[in-house]
């Protein structure tokens, strides 16, 4: 065989690899997006539902998906980036962060089941919290800090060590250099990643089932201690709990959801292409 | 070129008082590969003492114990004494004052990202310097001691990576002198330089001699001539010869030192 023919024959496997890949994808979406379009409504999307769940809006699940997510990045970004900045920075390279670096990495592929678990029997019950947007918030913000501890890690390592030097070598001491060296140009990059992890958080329902998720509400949470409906539970809900759901309902329940999270996800692309524009080095 | 503290009698005593750094027995090896091997010698005030040698001989490694950096690498580990004016960098001066006393400027120009002026006043800012027109003023003087500042005078604002590269490595150097440091350490300053900008950069080191004390690493054998006082040559991670440049370079002692200053190795 000619290097031309092997050539066409390895181009051939790998696109129709890719299309293989791309095509259950894409299809999913279209029929999302074909099947829910005819639900989006002004009622719709600020309305309380009404006949069992059978009609009207899905107002107070877009204000509890928006709450819990708020309620995660709150916790888990502030906690996420200074664990980051904690192994990246500061602690010496020995088998105790090691170990540490191993258990985050084995967390982030934990079942989300079991994070709910989890949320239940600590913050649920023995914290006390309840059933609340608090105690979701914290079930979902643990699911959710590996993934912002390795994206924002690579994204410090990703600022050149030469700069570090330069700033170590000025007299400056380490948080100096962290602060004024490492974190500005680090940011797109924690920014990116930490937006990816949150879009995941908000489209999970086990983590939520147990620790704030609602059937069905009539007034919207007025504390981090209500309960809340949800969209991922509410769509769950409207599947195979509710008899006689029209699938327009569903479908735009879950066009709703998936729009949510790609407009997340397009944030993050943008502020990654932004400041890839901007930089310098 | 003659030394400049020859009309004083090298008594022990004044010799003493007359030495910047003492390097005694050091060695420094990367896991188990050793890097620099029982070195011991002496910087004196305001003297450029040029050190050359081939790749993987220690220069910069040596270099970089002298203001603390090498710790950074993870595998380094480092056995012996290194004096400044009498006192122990490695306990009894606190790691960062050393930074500040002994400066460095490293192989490529590296400004960090931000304004010509965030770049030179980074140092004072970070000794809690806030008053803008104080750091001006270091900023100007510094910049003028580098030999740069009828350059970028009216470019304060700018990227400093928008300076070319020999400008860039002088803003280098004016942002190691605005901490105001003893000794300048120098890691193949010149090695991504062209020769004019190479030119510029000698001449900045030659007009800082009255204030500071310098060393500088090269690779460039010619350039230690033109610019040392005295030159030590480094081979395997062994000082094999230090002594005034001239003499380096007209009579050397050693066979390895002239086969490499006459290019027959390197």
């Amino acid at each position: 065989m000619d290097a031309k023919l092997k050539e066409k024959i390895a181009f051939t496997m790998l696109l129709l690899a890719t299309i293989v890949v791309v095509a259950p994808v894409a299809f999913i979406l279209i029929i999302i997006l074909v099947k829910g379009i005819q639900a989006i409504s002004f009622e719709f999307l600020f309305n309380y539902p009404k006949d069992g769940m059978r009609a009207g809006g899905i107002f107070p699940a877009i204000i509890g998906t928006l709450f819990l997510t708020l309620g995660t990045a709150l916790f888990s970004i502030p906690l996420g980036v200074m664990a980051a900045i904690y192994l990246n920075e500061y602690a010496k390279k020995n088998w105790l962060t090691r170990s540490m670096e191993i258990a985050i990495i084995n967390l982030a592929g934990v079942p989300s089941i079991v994070y709910g678990l989890f949320g239940l029997s600590l913050f649920v019950t023995f914290l006390g919290f309840g059933a609340s947007i608090l105690a979701g918030s914290l079930t979902l913000s643990i699911m959710t800090l590996p993934v912002i501890i390795t994206s924002t890690r690579e994204a410090l390592n990703a600022v050149p060590k030469s700069f570090r030097e330069v700033s170590f070598s000025l007299g400056a001491s380490r948080w100096q250099t962290v602060r004024h060296v490492v974190l500005p140009n680090a940011i797109p990059g924690i920014l990116t990643g930490t937006i990816l992890g949150l879009s995941r958080a908000a489209g999970e329902t086990a983590p939520i089932l147990f620790t704030v998720a609602a059937f069905y509400l009539p007034k919207l949470p007025t504390s981090v201690y209500d309960q809340a409906m949800v969209l991922p539970y509410h769509i769950y809900v409207l599947s195979t709990q509710v008899p006689n759901v029209s699938p327009k309902i569903q479908y735009g329940t879950v066009l709703v959801l998936v729009g949510m999270i790609f407009i997340f996800n397009i944030l993050a692309a943008y502020i990654r292409a932004h400041f890839r524009k901007k930089k310098t080095w | 070129m003659v030394e400049k503290n020859v009309q004083c009698p090298m008594s022990d005593v004044q010799l003493n008082g007359n030495i910047k750094i003492n390097i005694s027995n050091l060695n420094i090896w990367y896991d188990n590969v050793q890097a620099v091997k029982d070195l011991s010698l002496d910087v004196k005030p305001n003297e450029i003492l040029g050190v050359i040698g081939p790749s993987n001989s220690g220069k910069t490694s040596f270099l970089r114990t002298l203001n603390r950096l090498n710790e950074l690498h993870l595998h380094s580990k480092t056995k012996g004494k290194v004096l400044l004016d009498g006192k122990d960098i490695f306990t009894q001066i606190d790691i960062h004052e050393l930074r500040k006393r002994i400066g460095i400027v490293f192989a490529l120009p590296l400004p960090l990202p931000g304004s010509v002026f965030d770049n030179v006043s980074y140092g004072p800012r970070m000794m809690g310097i806030k008053n803008k027109t104080r750091l001006l003023e270091i900023a100007e003087k510094s910049l003028k001691a580098a030999a740069i500042w009828n350059e970028v005078k009216d470019r304060l604002d700018e990227l400093a990576f928008n300076l070319s590269g020999g400008q860039q490595q002088r803003l280098c150097i004016a942002r190691t002198l605005a901490v105001e440091p003893d000794v300048i350490l120098y890691d193949e300053p010149c090695s991504a330089l062209d020769p004019i900008s190479t030119l510029k950069i000698e001449e900045a080191m030659q007009n800082l001699k009255k204030e500071y004390t310098q060393i500088l690493v090269t690779n460039n054998v010619k350039q230690a001539a033109r610019v040392s006082d005295r030159t030590a040559f480094f081979l395997m991670g062994e000082l094999v010869e230090i002594g005034e440049t001239r003499q380096i370079f007209t009579g050397p002692k050693d066979k390895r030192t002239e086969d490499y200053i006459t290019g027959r190795f390197g």
